[in-house]
């Protein structure tokens, strides 16, 4: 009986592909099925978070941001007017002053003479953090103005792209250790909140800070790890990033198969499920938290890079939180959070569902316009196009508040097994 | 002197009104957490929500202020209020309650509560568009500048007809609130279900009666504030998530579940911001000649660069996590 449910959506959401691929053109297919990867990659690391161990991620976009540009300043090519103008010297020294300051701050922290002496420490450790913050802020300026007048920006490390997702993977669970260590020993929404607000920060961050990712001039077009569609043309060469993703795909699906029936999977969703019994039998509740969330963020951070690098341009404000957060979120609640299977189900109805809804929001509205014009002599705003695609936030808003209340398990719940 | 009337204008009086603001909004958000036990993430547009319908009423009478000498936003502030109180509660009624009901874990509610603010968002934006509107189309805003009674001032302290009317409105509404709470049946009813919920049922409280009060509260203060706000300076639909933070920030530094601690909790989250974001070397200008030659006063000094300025409330939601997770005023950790 499982087993057939799991039939029924697997064939629809062949069926939906086929279809896309029928309508559409094998071009337009692939590259929407390498997205649909991306996501994957995404939505099951939100799945392990969530799913596994009930954290709630509000920031996915800033792990994603985060992630991307990491890849982006790995991968892209070498800019040499920025490494023969000096300023390369002068940024190095200001983040090496920076790095003093921090050791500084470390060691009065650590040193054990001011164990005793709480008052004196805490005051050090004032004095020192804002003469380092307020000499960084104002050593960095000048640099960083004088990079954006010479050399546009710093550019990248010309190094394999590979190594840009690898480091945008470690960038990602860095961001999530720091997050974590402040929020998990306190109740779910804390984490809420502060991810949100992290994810909100990372954009502005990147959206300001000119001299690393040239703010809204974007940074394209960005290498891929295989040949470029201006090479071998667009079918080819997606297909062949769709392959590296999807042997990505496989390898992270079967590890987490794995370590949902290890010991280690048991032990997160015993933590989940009753977290005091969990406490009371010694189980390392908010190390095995803090895990979870580091791995999830990996995932991630990898996935953010790979749709980055698919995209090809490194845009900050491109980065939004319904279409990097929420439309994530309702994937994976969908499609069953803690079932890896759910999540891919969910992953590929939910993204063709949202790439669909565009042009037939817009067939909507556009009948509505033509309809209030014949019946009631009523003029459409000039913007009537960009604001009826915010029907679309509306219809997520609703997708979630409906499924959490009539099938908070999703399409494919997670399987229970009793021993 | 003139640097003090300059600092008085961009800090304290800026600082008191996105105070004020944080502070309304704040006040909601602590009661919803401490009756209904989780964080609301929809506040935000409800304040946007509320400010969308004062406009709208507002453009439908743009004269009506005229007769009071009031601005009509202001005027058609109470209504607005009703209006969004009223929503508030038929929002409890259709997402929140049946969750409720079948007894889901706090976090489901804060995912629900974010279906709802996207559904808010969106339909705010199909309805109003996402360009910024100002309020003022039949009336001019009236512009104070105070001429202090001294020789060395010649800059004027300036202050905004929606600020006075601001700080007034914060002034009686957080009066009135403590006059509910502490003298009326219905608001010791309400710190009893936020003490405990158990409890307060079994010694008979009637807690359905209590969860609508406490959202027609927070819904006309959210719309209070978002009308204030966008009559001070514009009205954008697209704030939500940026004032999110600040009142959650502001929520948890008074400690959640204390209303007090949120007026305190948004004052200290307004003036932080606007103390950051202040440039300093302003007070420096006037010892330009006595500093040491081999310090050059930069044009800006800044702690914040004004562009980061959300970076503010998360920095104090951060420091209050580690240092004090029960706020100020030792309030609940959930």
């Amino acid at each position: 009986m499982k087993m057939k449910r799991e039939i029924i959506l697997v064939s629809l959401a062949a069926a939906l592909v086929a279809l896309v691929f029928a309508k559409m053109g094998i071009a337009f297919g692939l590259r929407m099925l390498v997205e649909i990867s991306c996501f994957t990659i995404i939505a099951l690391g939100l799945t392990i978070q969530w799913g596994y161990a009930g954290l709630f991620n509000a920031g996915i976009m800033g792990f994603i941001a985060l992630s991307g540009f990491t890849s982006m300043l790995v991968s892209y090519p070498v800019n040499e007017k920025f490494w023969q103008s000096g300023y390369a010297g002068d940024l190095a020294s200001v983040f090496a002053w920076l790095f003093v300051g921090i050791a500084v701050i470390w060691g009065i922290n650590k040193l054990p003479v001011l164990r005793e002496r709480q008052k004196l420490r805490r005051l050090l450790l004032l004095i020192t953090i804002a003469v380092t913050y307020l000499s960084f802020m104002q050593n960095l300026a000048p640099v960083t103005s004088g990079i954006e007048k010479s050399a546009g920006f710093i550019g990248g490390f010309g190094l394999p792209v590979w190594m840009g997702w690898v480091a945008g993977g470690i960038i990602a669970g860095i961001l999530a250790w720091f997050v974590g260590h402040i929020c998990l020993g306190l109740r779910s929404d804390y984490l809420a909140i502060a991810t949100l607000g992290i994810a909100e920060i990372i954009k502005a961050l990147l959206k300001n800070a000119d001299w690393l990712t040239r703010g809204t001039l974007t940074v394209s077009p960005l290498p891929w790890p295989v040949p470029t569609p201006g090479e071998i043309g667009f079918v080819a060469s997606r297909a062949m990033y769709l392959a590296i993703t999807a042997v990505l795909i496989g390898i992270i699906f079967w590890l987490l198969q794995r370590a949902y029936s290890a010991p280690w999977g048991r032990m997160i969703r015993a933590i989940r499920d009753n977290e005091l019994s969990s406490a009371a039998m010694g189980k390392d509740v908010n190390g095995r938290r803090l895990e979870v969330f580091i791995i999830g963020s990996i995932l991630m951070g990898v996935g953010g890079a790979a749709l980055v690098t698919f995209n090809s341009i490194f845009d900050p404000s491109g980065f939004l939180p319904l279409h990097h957060t929420f439309l994530i979120w309702v994937m994976v609640i969908l499609g069953g959070a803690g079932n890896n299977l759910g999540t891919l189900i969910g992953t590929v109805i939910v993204y063709i569902v949202w790439v669909m809804s565009e042009p037939a929001t817009l067939a909507v509205f556009d009948a509505i316009k033509y309809l209030g014009l014949e019946w009631f002599d009523w003029q459409a705003p000039n913007d009537f196009d960009s604001r009826a695609l915010q029907m679309r936030v509306f219809i997520i808003g609703l997708t979630i508040t409906l499924v959490l209340r009539f099938a908070p398990n999703g399409l494919l719940p997670e399987k229970i097994r009793k021993h | 002197m003139n640097e003090l009337i300059f600092f008085f204008n961009k800090v304290i009086i800026s600082g008191a009104a996105i105070g004020s603001i944080y502070a309304m909004g704040a006040i909601g958000v602590t009661l919803i957490f401490s009756i209904l036990r989780f964080a609301h993430f929809a506040h935000g547009d409800m304040m946007t929500m509320g400010a969308f319908f004062a406009f709208a009423l507002t453009a439908m009478f743009p004269t009506a202020g005229q007769f009071i000498g009031l601005p009509t936003g202001f005027v058609m502030m109470p209504f607005a209020m009703a209006l969004t109180a009223v929503i508030a509660v038929l929002l409890d009624k259709t997402f929140y309650q049946p969750l409720r009901k079948n007894n889901v874990a706090p976090v489901v509610m804060v995912m629900a509560s974010i279906g709802v603010t996207l559904m808010l968002q969106g339909l705010i934006r199909l309805f109003g568009g996402v360009e910024a509107r100002h309020f003022f189309f039949a009336e001019r805003k009236d512009i104070f500048r105070l001429e202090l009674p001294f020789e060395a001032a010649s800059r004027k302290i300036v202050i905004t007809e929606p600020q006075i009317l601001l700080f007034i409105f914060t002034l009686v509404s957080v009066f009135t609130l403590h006059y509910i709470l502490t003298r009326t049946k219905l608001g010791k009813a309400m710190r009893a279900v936020s003490d405990n919920p158990d409890l307060a049922k079994v010694s008979g409280i009637n807690t359905q009666k209590v969860i609508i009060f406490t959202w027609l509260i927070a819904g006309s203060l959210a719309a209070a504030a978002g009308t204030l706000l966008s009559l001070d300076v514009s009205l954008k639909p697209d704030l939500s998530f940026n004032l999110l933070l600040p009142i959650f920030a502001a929520a948890i530094v008074g400690g959640v579940g204390h209303p007090y601690g949120a007026v305190v909790g948004g004052f200290v989250v307004g003036f932080a911001e606007t103390l950051s974001i202040f440039n300093w070397a302003i007070f420096l200008r006037p010892f330009k000649d006595s500093l040491p030659d081999w310090y050059e006063l930069p044009a800006k000094l800044s702690l914040v660069p004004t562009e980061y300025k959300i970076t503010v409330p998360f920095f104090i939601l951060v420091v209050i996590l580690v240092w004090r997770p029960t706020g100020l005023f030792k309030g609940k950790v959930l």
